[in-house]
């Protein structure tokens, strides 16, 4: 009898320890297929997003081939669509607002990575430029209208040009504004990350606090700062409603950084209401896989300047 | 007494309210190499990072009374010429990972914005190295950053380092501390050689050490200088009871 309840509690425990394993293994495999299939889900997305962006432009790259990054001509009146002008007016608002933004960018990070790390007036600094990448785009457009785009155009009329107010300049003002925070912030965690016994090396040798930004954390920080720099020009090149409301939707070549133009995102935005036919609406979405591709490139290159970059 | 370089009068340390460094009056003999010693959170780091005005670049904290170097107070010079004159090794070997060798050597005159000719440069750098000791070891990578050196070799070129801009005194916090024995071997003896260019002031938690390299022993407690004196005479015939425990391994 006591053998049999020993040998009953043995099996009882082992057939336990059995479905616990059991259970153990179970809930291992659903958190890794889930983790995979998140993995996979994102893969998919992207090549599916992609896919199908080249599927609805086929009939525009039939019918224009490499003349459609090429040609000059929007008019959809007359069914001729070339790109140019746009891919000119992203690329120039970006590289524009990016020159404007670097500056400020890289001054904050030092201020609030070197300068100020704790305190009140650094800790608001770093709420404010958060709460600035909090705006929503669309106030930006709306403040540009109303503020910036008077004194833009006064300072036209100073320099004696067309003044129109709105225009390559003004987007590229506000887009500046917009990027700072994300370059600012990136810079600032990157400066943070210099070693201090590198800079105790540097004030010990009778550098002073300038010295030491410039030749010891500045070199050192240099690829994260560029990163930063790089991940808001990507937000430069994507940004539509703030641009779309500045830049004055002229779908010609830009003629000077004052003039009004259009960017591939505002083209999009604007037009794709409009878009009757199908070499209209696939002319768009051609735009938006160069816009795609563009943006994909800069990263490439961006990241490729970081890993050449590094400290070693 | 010998000639003197560094004198210190009634010196104070501070972080926040509290004296770290309570009242110390002491005397470093040229040419020497002074050991200061004591028990951890003594005060030693911080009075050595007062001697060359480092001190007060933590927030909070600050020095008062007199550091004479010759005749003048180096509390009212400029801290960053008082750096140029004493010059500062630290614990972790900290050579600037964004240089090469060469600029390492002469990055005292290039972040001071001093200009040489290229011949001038070279000259220093190969005379300090020499003296570092480094020199034969990478004299054909002198253009390369200085990250495959090992820990030792990376200290020997800070010490090169310090050595380029002529200081009078050189500052060691337990320059030692992170390396293997054979490369603290090679550094202590590098350290007694530098005695014939040098004043050196070295921190360490190493009583051998102490005893193999230095002439003067300084030792602290609680802030305060208890004893200073020829090492030989600190170490065997010690005035002051609490230097004589520590010295015994009953406290540190």
């Amino acid at each position: 009898m006591e053998l049999t309840l020993s040998n009953n509690n043995k099996i009882t425990i082992s057939s336990n320890s059995i479905k616990y394993s059991d259970n153990w293994k179970l809930g291992e495999n659903i958190f890794n297929s889930v983790l995979t299939g998140s993995g996979i889900m994102i893969i998919m997305i992207v090549i599916g997003i992609f896919l199908t962006l080249i599927l609805s432009s086929l009939p525009s790259i039939k019918q224009f081939g490499i003349n459609f990054v090429t040609g000059t001509t929007w008019d959809p009146v007359f069914e001729r669509f070339g790109a140019l002008p746009f891919i000119a007016g992203t690329l120039i608002t970006s590289f524009l607002a990016l020159l404007i933004s670097i500056p400020f960018s890289i001054a904050i990070s030092i201020l609030l990575g070197e300068y100020f790390k704790r305190g009140i007036f650094s800790g608001f600094i770093k709420s404010m430029t958060e709460l600035l990448a909090g705006v929503p785009s669309v106030i930006f457009g709306f403040w540009g209208i109303f503020f910036l785009v008077p004194i833009v155009r006064e300072f036209e009329k100073i320099l004696g040009i067309t003044a129109y107010g709105i225009g390559i300049f003004s987007s590229s003002i506000i887009l500046a504004i917009m990027i700072i925070p994300f370059s600012a912030s990136v810079g600032r965690e990157v400066i943070e990350l210099v070693p201090s016994d590198i800079k105790e090396a540097a004030y010990a040798m009778g550098a002073t606090r300038y010295e030491v930004i410039k030749k010891i954390v500045l070199p050192y920080a240099k690829s994260g700062i560029f990163a930063g720099i790089i991940l808001s020009l990507g937000r430069a090149l994507g940004e539509t409603m703030a641009v779309t409301m500045l830049i004055g939707n002229f779908n010609k070549m830009p003629t000077s950084i004052f003039a009004p133009a259009n960017t591939m995102a505002s083209v999009i935005a604007n037009e794709f209401s409009e878009s009757t036919f199908e070499l209209y609406t696939s002319s768009l979405i051609e735009i938006g896989v160069l816009l795609f591709i563009v943006s994909t490139v800069i990263n490439l290159i961006g990241k490729w300047v970081i890993k050449r970059m590094v400290v070693r | 007494m010998e000639n003197q370089i560094l004198t210190t009068e009634n010196l104070f340390a501070h972080y926040g309210d509290i004296d770290t460094i309570k009242n110390v009056n002491v005397s470093f003999p040229k040419n020497s190499i002074t050991a200061i010693m004591g028990p951890s959170g003594c005060g030693k780091t911080t009075f050595l990072r007062c001697l060359n005005r480092m001190h007060e670049l933590t927030p909070n904290a600050g020095s008062r009374g007199k550091i004479i170097l010759h005749d003048e107070d180096l509390n009212k010079l400029e801290p960053i010429e008082v750096r140029r004159k004493i010059g500062m090794v630290f614990q972790r070997p900290n050579p600037f990972p964004t240089m090469t060798i060469y600029d390492n050597v002469i990055a005292g005159y290039k972040l001071n914005g001093i200009r040489k000719k290229r011949i001038e440069f070279d000259h220093i750098v190969e005379d300090s190295l020499k003296k570092a000791g480094l020199w034969e070891e990478v004299k054909n990578n002198l253009h390369k950053k200085g990250s495959f050196l090992s820990g030792g070799q990376q200290q020997r070129l800070c010490i090169a380092r310090a050595l380029a801009v002529n200081p009078e005194i050189i500052l060691m916090d337990e320059p030692t501390s992170a390396l293997d024995p054979i490369a603290t071997k090679i550094i202590e003896e590098l350290i007694v050689e530098l005695k014939n260019t040098v004043t050196v002031i070295m921190v360490t938690h190493n009583l051998a050490q102490a005893g193999r390299v230095s002439d003067y022993t300084a030792f602290f407690y609680l802030g305060d200088l208890l004893e200073f004196g020829q090492t030989e005479k600190v170490f065997t015939n010690p005035k002051n009871e609490i230097t004589e425990k520590f010295l015994t391994g009953k406290i540190g």
